[in-house]
């Protein structure tokens, strides 16, 4: 690179992984360049490669992976050709690492303080007093309360977005001329994802250090990025300054990233009650969790749960479906009193509401072929056998866009969004009147999520079918609601048709949730700080 | 599913096929009988006639070592299945059912886990004395508490699985859940160790016999033969290694194909 | 403090409550005793007379509970009564036969444990450093085939080694009396050596992959990626995470080293308490098996406490509750 103030080039990058098959590209010739202090943002879904690029700009390939190809310079450095102990000389002091979750990549058994300046004492012979009073200064520089205290404490002490912040904080300790953002705000709650996006941005902004910022979050990135990359299947799709890229994506690709965000169901009003819940109270040994639960599900219409984490939603769902006995209150099924617990249910109430899983991994036997997953709530509920069985399965594999083409595949040879898609074919084999979906989109890419989604509003259409929607995402919430609960704490906030809940005027608790989603708007975040700073 | 099969792995299904035969074809292959006393020479050399041999009382080594095999293999493989009849069946309920049942259950078996095996048969042994079914009750129940831990383990990582939630919301029964959400998921975690505990059994009977605690003369027995035979070693005589050498094939065979299973099974898991 | 404080009471608690489930155990073995115990014990020739007799001098005629409670009272005290061998005006209590045996075996562990732990845990993180060398490899190879082999065949290719091809130490390990240190050395050097080969394989491969399995975790790729370098991934990073799963097959290896030294002993001719054991086993001297027994449970159950403290000790979470 001649460029005077180039930082990092990669060219023609190819990455692949051992698998039984041999070796396989995961990254395929990609190219990309960065300038001292720009932040450059790469965005793809899983599997894109995107993890794989941000650590081979530090040289490093994970377990399993080779670099099979291109070059990779920083500062003028050629990565491949520097020996191991060259390499880590750079790691650390001049390339950073942030990670996802800073709740595994804290070492459990070390102080934080330990921690953030291992690199600094040990490897840079930099005094520890320096050290410790420079690293201070940054747990201070990105808001973190109560710096001495919180560098004395082990990483198990302290919340997600506080280790969050103390890990870009380690990050940055060695003043390092670029840091590899890697998701970092991907497993917080929205309200935190804010607080740790803005400190995160002041930091880099004020140390001029460049960055590659990874996520999936279209609306994250454009907060954070001066430029956008978009990367599918290990190769570059497009590539722009972010305002343009937002305002004029190229690829077809790229417009599809946001297309959850475009779905809005209308919402239709209640005709008739299906679930009542009064006053219903439930606890883990002493710790409560739910507290004076009343609300009610209309027949045939969605109504979204939505939280954040430890809000209690997934907990409703767990007593609605009588995995967990409430110690108070009582369910209503169509007008009749719910038996507290599944032992309790007769077939038919069982056969009546169905639930559906997160994560479509662990709730389908992996032992299993999708025909018996599918076709045992047939033999259990209906008796079906052999042919009218098999007819029957099909039609269901039909019915989520599938296809019996499918039926003697194990789930382990399906993909997330087939394996979801699976998983409401079980539920519907049952012909539920009430299915209660506890976030089946959110472990799922935003294609994906749109498709399921449409999927989910087809099938209602077609079958009537109620849904009680748990969700932590406001975009999922307008795309598939009528009506909405929003819960804090065990608690209900507010509850009401769509069009009320999500718009003004809010009680404290929405307005702060609805305003930490972050939109795709590069102004977002700064118009946020500032009428927060202006409210006081 | 051959084409991976590394030399460790063939070198470890020849042995046991190899003991397999010589097991079940002993009278054949064998040239006297077990309590055969074919030569009036306590002690004997190896020679033609007798392979490796005679030993304390003038009886074929080479006989006695060939049905040992029978012995020891036929009692080893008895209580091993006990062994897993009683495990896994208390381990799979323990972990689905949860609740009382689990912690009375677990109580027991930590209780005698705090007593090293050994000690356990010895004990019982004590009481109840020497004889084969005895031994194979013995070991069996002795050993079943291992089995029962890891049973019991594996399966708590599968019962925890949405999918067992699932079966249960759908209201299958108890019997449902063992058999056919649970027990495909741990099955070849179970036969990995099946081939693990069958080793270790066979060396317990051997050691037990070694003791003179084990399978009684004048039945053979590779851990008796070893002890019988044991005053040679100081005359630097290497004929009483070879029983102890028959166990340690044997058992080093199983382990090989055992490791090659278990590459097997987790790489199934990874293709699929 | 409290937190830590609650869970050592609880590990104490639990583990006496467990030698307490350990003794029912081991007494009800001889309430369960077969009608005909008697005649196996005094032979076919028993008169109907001596038999009762002896069930009387073994109180097989009180109830159960009472006798179980003053054999209890008796084992805290140290006194397990007398041996099935008494004879009327012969009298062998049980301790007399097992004290002198105990020091011998605590002796022979005592000295394996000394060798063995070091050697194994260094060698386990050595395999763990170079994981995948030539090293690695052979250390891998090893220990399968030492936990294939049975410890009397490890125990006379020594002795057939190193006692009567090159005679450099004794094959038989007998005691006298007041032997010296090194005359003590010299004399237990092979059933040591044994014992060590025995054990060391498995604490290896379990120290190895103790320390492979911390490597796997997010924290320790945070290290490679802050530029440690390896020898600092494994101490600093890896391995106090590993110590609590390493303390514990060291505890197991422990006690299992008191069972392989019930074979090694009669092996070498050595008067340990496992010797004593067996042969309590072989006559069905009943007091003696259950008072070894309790022995080695009490062994036992110490040493998995103590790794228990252990992995309190190394567990930040709750050494620094929240």
């Amino acid at each position: 690179m001649t460029n005077e103030d180039g930082l990092l080039s990669i060219s023609g990058l190819k990455i692949e992984a051992e698998t039984p098959d041999g070796w396989q590209p995961i990254v395929n010739g990609v190219s990309l360049t960065l300038r001292k202090g720009e932040v450059l943002g790469l965005i793809g879904e899983s599997g894109a490669g995107k993890s794989t690029v941000g650590l081979a700009a530090m040289g490093f390939t994970r377990p399993g992976c080779r670099i099979a190809g291109g070059r990779i310079v920083f500062d003028g450095i050629d990565l491949m050709d520097l020996p191991q102990s060259q390499l880590r000389a750079l790691r650390g002091a001049r390339i950073a690492y942030v990670a996802q979750s800073a709740a595994l990549a804290f070492n459990p058994a070390h102080r934080i303080i330990d921690q953030t300046i291992e690199t600094a004492v040990l490897d840079m012979g930099v005094p520890r007093a320096e050290a410790r009073r420079n690293a201070l200064g940054l747990f201070a520089q990105l808001q973190l309360p109560d710096p001495e205290q919180l560098a004395r404490r082990y990483p198990h002490q302290v919340s997600g977005g506080q280790l969050q912040r103390a890990m870009t904080a380690m990050a940055m300790t060695c003043r390092p001329d670029l840091i590899i953002f890697d998701e970092p705000t991907t497993a917080l709650d929205v309200t935190t994802q804010v607080e740790v996006l803005a400190a995160i941005r002041k930091a880099v902004q004020e140390h001029g250090t460049a960055a590659i910022y990874i996520t999936h979050d279209l609306a994250v990135v454009s907060q954070m990025a001066d430029r956008i990359m978009v990367l599918r299947n290990g190769v570059e799709v497009e590539e722009a300054p972010t305002r343009q890229m937002l305002a004029a994506p190229r690829q077809d690709y790229t417009k599809s990233l946001w297309s959850v965000r475009h779905l809005h169901k209308p919402a239709a009003p209640r005709e008739d009650v299906i679930l009542d819940m009064r006053d219903v109270g439930a606890a883990y040994g002493k710790f409560r969790v739910l507290d004076g639960i009343t609300l009610s599900v209309p027949r045939g219409r969605t109504l979204a749960v939505v939280g954040e984490s430890g809000s209690g939603k997934s907990t409703l769902a767990r007593v609605v479906s009588g995995l967990l006995r409430p110690e108070q209150g009582e369910v209503l099924f169509k007008g009749a009193a719910l038996p507290p617990t599944v032992d309790r249910r007769s077939r038919e109430q069982l056969r009546q509401i169905q639930l559906v899983y997160q994560s479509a991994d662990t709730a389908l036997n992996p032992r299993q072929r999708v025909r018996d997953l599918v076709g045992r709530r047939l033999e259990l509920y209906f008796r079906m056998k052999g042919r009218e069985k098999e007819r029957r399965i099909g039609e269901l594999l039909d019915l989520v866009e599938l296809g019996a083409k499918y039926m003697d595949r194990f789930p382990g040879e399906l993909s997330g969004g087939q394996k979801q898609r699976v998983s409401i074919a079980r539920a519907l084999a049952a012909k539920p009147e009430l299915m209660i979906c506890d976030e089946i989109t959110s472990a799922l890419d935003q294609i994906i999520q749109g498709e399921i989604l449409k999927l989910l509003m087809r099938l209602q259409q077609e079958t009537g079918v109620t849904y009680l929607f748990i969700t932590h995402d406001i975009a999922t919430v307008r795309a598939i609601a009528d009506e909405v609960v929003v819960m804090n704490r065990g608690r209900i906030v507010q509850q009401g048709p769509k069009d009320s809940v999500l718009s003004p005027p809010y009680p404290p608790y929405t307005d702060r949730l609805l305003a930490s989603v972050p939109e795709i708007d590069p102004d977002w975040l700064t118009r946020l700080l500032a009428r927060r700073q202006e409210a006081g | 599913m051959l084409r991976r099969t590394t030399p460790a792995a063939w070198f470890g299904f020849t042995v046991i096929v190899l003991y397999a035969l010589t097991a079940l074809f002993a009278p054949l292959i064998a040239p006297y009988g077990q309590t055969e006393v074919v030569s009036p020479v306590p002690y004997g050399p190896w020679s033609a006639q007798f392979l490796f041999g005679t030993d304390q009382l003038g009886r074929d080594i080479f006989s006695r070592l060939i049905y040992a095999a029978r012995n020891t293999i036929a009692i080893s493989l008895a209580a091993t299945l006990l062994t897993f009849a009683i495990g896994t069946t208390l381990g799979i309920v323990s972990a689905v059912l949860g609740g009382v049942a689990d912690v009375v259950i677990s109580r027991i078996v930590d209780a005698i886990m705090a007593l090293p095996q050994l000690i356990v048969i010895l004990v019982m042994l004590s009481v109840v004395g020497s004889s084969v079914v005895n031994l194979i009750i013995v070991i069996g129940i002795a050993d079943a508490t291992n089995v029962f831990r890891l049973s019991r383990s594996v399966a708590m990582n599968v019962a925890v699985m949405d999918f067992v939630e699932d079966a249960k919301v759908r209201g299958e029964s108890l019997t449902w859940i063992v058999f056919h959400e649970v027990l495909p998921n741990i099955l070849s975690t179970l036969v990995a160790e099946f081939g693990m505990r069958f080793c270790f059994v066979v060396l317990t009977i051997s050691a037990l016999s070694f003791l003179g605690l084990g399978i009684q003369p004048p039945t053979a027995d590779w851990g008796s033969m070893v002890r019988e035979n044991a005053t040679l070693i100081s005359y630097g005589d290497v004929t009483p290694l070879l029983p102890a050498a028959a166990i340690a094939l044997l058992a080093i065979g199983v382990n090989f194909a055992v490791d090659w299973f278990l590459h097997y099974a987790s790489g199934l898991r990874d293709d699929q | 403090m409290r937190l830590i404080l609650k869970t050592i009471m609880e590990r104490l608690a639990l583990a006496v409550l467990t030698l307490f489930i350990v003794s029912v155990l081991i007494f009800s073995s001889v309430a369960l005793l077969p009608g005909d115990f008697a005649k196996a014990v005094l032979g076919q020739s028993a008169t109907p007379e001596t038999v009762a007799a002896f069930q009387k001098q073994v109180g097989l005629d009180r109830p159960a509970t009472e006798r179980y409670f003053v054999w209890l009272g008796g084992a805290v005290k140290g006194d397990f009564g007398n041996s099935f061998s008494s004879r009327p005006g012969a009298e062998r209590s049980v301790v007399s036969i097992i004290k002198p045996r105990l020091w011998n075996t605590l002796t022979l562990a005592g000295l394996t444990a000394a060798v063995a732990i070091p050697l194994a845990i260094s060698l386990g993180i050595a395999a763990a450093l170079w994981r995948n060398s030539w090293f690695d490899r052979s250390v891998n190879a090893s220990t399968l085939t030492t936990i294939s082999v049975p410890e009397f065949f490890v125990a006379y290719v020594l002795i057939l080694l190193l006692a009567v091809k090159f005679p450099l130490f004794r094959p038989l390990s007998t005691v006298r009396p007041q032997m010296g240190f090194a005359e003590t050395l010299e004399n237990l050097a092979l059933p040591v050596i044994t014992l060590t080969l025995v054990i060391t394989a498995h604490m290896m491969r379990m120290t190895r992959a103790a320390i492979i399995g911390v490597l796997a975790s997010p924290y320790v790729e945070m290290a490679r990626l802050k530029g440690a370098p390896p020898l600092r991934i494994i101490l600093r990073h890896a391995l106090p995470n590993a110590l609590a799963p390493i303390a514990n097959v060291v505890a197991f290896n422990l006690a299992y080293l008191i069972v392989g030294a019930v074979i090694i002993e009669a092996v070498f001719v050595y008067p340990g308490i496992g010797q004593a054991l067996v042969d309590a086993v072989r006559t069905r001297d009943v007091p003696v098996v259950q008072a070894c027994a309790l022995l080695f449970a009490l062994t036992y159950i110490v040493l998995n406490l103590i790794a228990d403290l252990i992995a309190i000790a190394t567990n930040p979470r709750l050494m620094h509750p929240r």
